[in-house]
């Protein structure tokens, strides 16, 4: 053996029913992986023998019969997603020591079904950043390389700890979030699938909040149909979110049929930018022709609000945001700072909170009181939900016209270096072609596509309508087939 | 739309971060910066629109007003930086 953490959730669930080798295989192989691969910082919390002994029972299940699809599957976890016993810190210092007594509704789903968890994934501060670099951790390093240069490039954020982790072959897969692209961006950069689904079908509760109108969790994975496997595992009503939804979940991978015959597949003018490189204007036009030829009908679509969604969501998150971290206090969890002996409490939590937050996290915290400060808050927040309803109208008028799902890039570029993007604003276009989507609360899928000039992914990204995962995925499906993606980074670590 | 020194005096202050003297002039300029990228949204006509409120439509779920869980102060207490006899504690609020 010793490659088995090379392969993708299927094929392992069906090798494992076959007896072609043992969860513990696999975990093994996935332990090693990790070990070897320090190089990428994608790992912030290692729990081996936790992983080994979830195995152990996983084999065992699995001998008995009927275990479900996850059932001895070895992931990867975001640091965002609270995790009994093993530190879970939002890759921020103000969580310094947090160790949860209680588990994520949707990690806890997973461990139900069987799967092994393999430790803990960097990511962005608080999920805030498109490249990973503002991680209290440090930068995570992509696997992938620009051919003739060592300079490391980001694996994209705030998931680059799972899309490293993926894509390096570290784990079969990985849960990641995303609140404007952070599950998206970083599998386009990364050359993986991810999936963010449709508000309220994945449980918010037990993931560190960010933005929570705009947070949903969702699987990162190597292929479509792991995706499916892994997002009907995560789904499900959970009364400990009053957004979660009380519908049933389908099952996602029997949708895959890859008959898209029919289907109509929108192609929204607005999506596409100023500077855009070439390579991306080719990809997606590359991605019309394969669904076209797959059968689908092509029609060129207006979501005219697509300009405003950035600004929008510069507003809206940042204000969810310096609410949901006022609970960063120094009191209850994590770090608190240094104080003299004349030190109040207001000098408790402005001194904590200055120490534990990273610069772009008080920014963006300070944004929000600002936002939604006595005077400001009519013209900046209130005005900026009414444009978020404006935006969710431009996607419910091209649904209610038959459009089934819309094609669009997933991000304005391949991955950059490390360091390349000083300017915050710059940074926060990363997300231009994603925001859309959890504004507007709907699912959506990154695929890879092909390859730039340099050899780097590039990915596409299908938007369904809200609960439409299964018929997105079987687009999706569609298009990974057509795509013939095949690339991996050579090892370097 | 630009922010002064003050004004981020005012909002550090609001966010309960210290900020000290000598970061308030680059800090308001960073501010300034992502404030104006979001003026593009005084071009947008909003006569007449809702506010997002609720990002998918349905009824809030009720449930019986019960306790279902609880005693686990020990829990509770356990990541807290600094907890004494069953409380937090925190340096003295009332002279």
């Amino acid at each position: 053996m010793g490659d088995l953490n090379k392969l993708g959730l299927a094929e392992a669930r069906d090798g494992l029913r076959k007896g072609d080798f043992t969860s513990r295989e696999i975990t093994e192989d996935c332990i090693a992986a990790i070990d070897g691969a320090d190089a990428l910082n994608a790992v912030t919390a290692k729990t081996p023998e936790k992983a080994l002994s979830m195995a152990d029972v996983a084999d065992a299940r699995l001998k008995d019969g009927d275990a479900p699809d996850m059932c001895g599957l070895p992931l990867g976890i975001k640091d965002l997603f609270c995790t009994d016993g093993v530190q879970s810190q939002a890759a921020s210092n103000i969580l310094g020591g947090f160790l949860p007594p209680y588990e994520s509704t949707t990690t806890s789903q997973l461990w139900a079904d069987g799967a092994v968890m393999l430790g803990k994934l960097n990511m962005d501060e608080f999920a805030m950043g498109s490249s990973n670099e503002t991680s209290a951790y440090g930068a995570v390093s992509s696997p992938w390389k620009r051919p003739g240069t060592n300079a490391p490039l980001t694996p994209g954020g705030s998931s680059g700890g799972s899309a490293a982790a993926v894509s390096g072959d570290l784990c079969l897969a990985a849960t990641g979030t995303d609140t404007g692209g952070s599950i998206r961006q970083p599998a386009a950069f990364t050359g993986i699938t991810g999936v963010k689904p449709t508000y309220g079908r994945v449980s918010r509760w037990g993931i560190i909040a960010f933005a929570s109108s705009l947070d949903q969790a969702g699987p990162m994975t190597k292929s479509v149909r792991d995706s499916a496997i892994m997002l009907k595992a995560m789904a499900g009503h959970d009364p400990k979110d009053s957004t979660s939804a009380d519908i049933p979940v389908p099952d996602f991978e029997a949708a895959l049929t890859g008959d898209i015959r029919g289907k109509t597949i929108g192609i929204p003018k607005e999506y596409r930018v100023d500077n855009m490189p070439e390579e991306i204007e080719t990809l997606w036009a590359d991605g019309r022709a394969m669904l076209q030829d797959a059968g689908a009908n092509i029609v060129d679509i207006s979501l005219p609000h697509t300009k405003y969604a950035l600004p929008a969501y510069y507003i809206i998150a940042p204000a969810e945001a310096s609410s949901n971290l006022a609970r960063y206090d120094g009191v209850r969890y994590g770090a608190r700072a240094g104080l003299q002996a004349s030190d109040g409490v207001t000098e408790m939590y402005e001194k904590t909170r200055a120490d534990g937050f990273g610069a772009e996290v008080q920014r963006r915290v300070m944004i929000g009181a600002y936002v939604l400060s006595a005077g400001y808050y009519d013209a900046y927040y209130l005005r900026a939900q009414k444009v978020r309803t404006l935006i969710k109208r431009d996607f419910e008028t091209v649904f209610a016209d038959g459009v089934d799902a819309i094609l669009t890039p997933a991000t304005p570029s391949a991955a950059f270096a490390l360091g390349e993007v000083a300017d915050p604003i710059q940074m926060y276009l990363n997300d231009v072609f994603t925001v859309t989507v959890n504004l507007a609360g709907l699912p959506g899928v990154s695929v890879p596509a092909g390859v730039n000039g340099d050899g780097l992914p590039m990915g596409l990204q299908l938007i369904g309508q809200p609960w439409g995962e299964a018929e997105m995925l079987n687009v999706a499906y569609a298009l990974e087939r057509a795509a013939g993606f095949t690339a991996k980074p050579e090892r370097w670590w | 739309m630009s922010v002064d020194k003050d004004t981020v005096r005012r909002v550090a202050h609001l966010a309960r971060i210290e900020v000290a003297e000598s970061d308030l002039e680059p800090l308001s300029k960073e501010l300034s910066a992502i404030l104006n990228f979001a003026e593009q949204l005084a071009e947008v006509d909003v006569e007449g629109v809702e506010p997002m409120t609720s990002v998918t439509p349905m009824a809030l779920k009720r449930r019986a007003d019960e306790v279902t869980d609880g005693d686990i102060q020990d829990k509770i207490l356990q990541n807290a930086p600094d907890a004494r006899e069953g409380f937090f504690a925190v340096p003295k609020v009332v002279e």
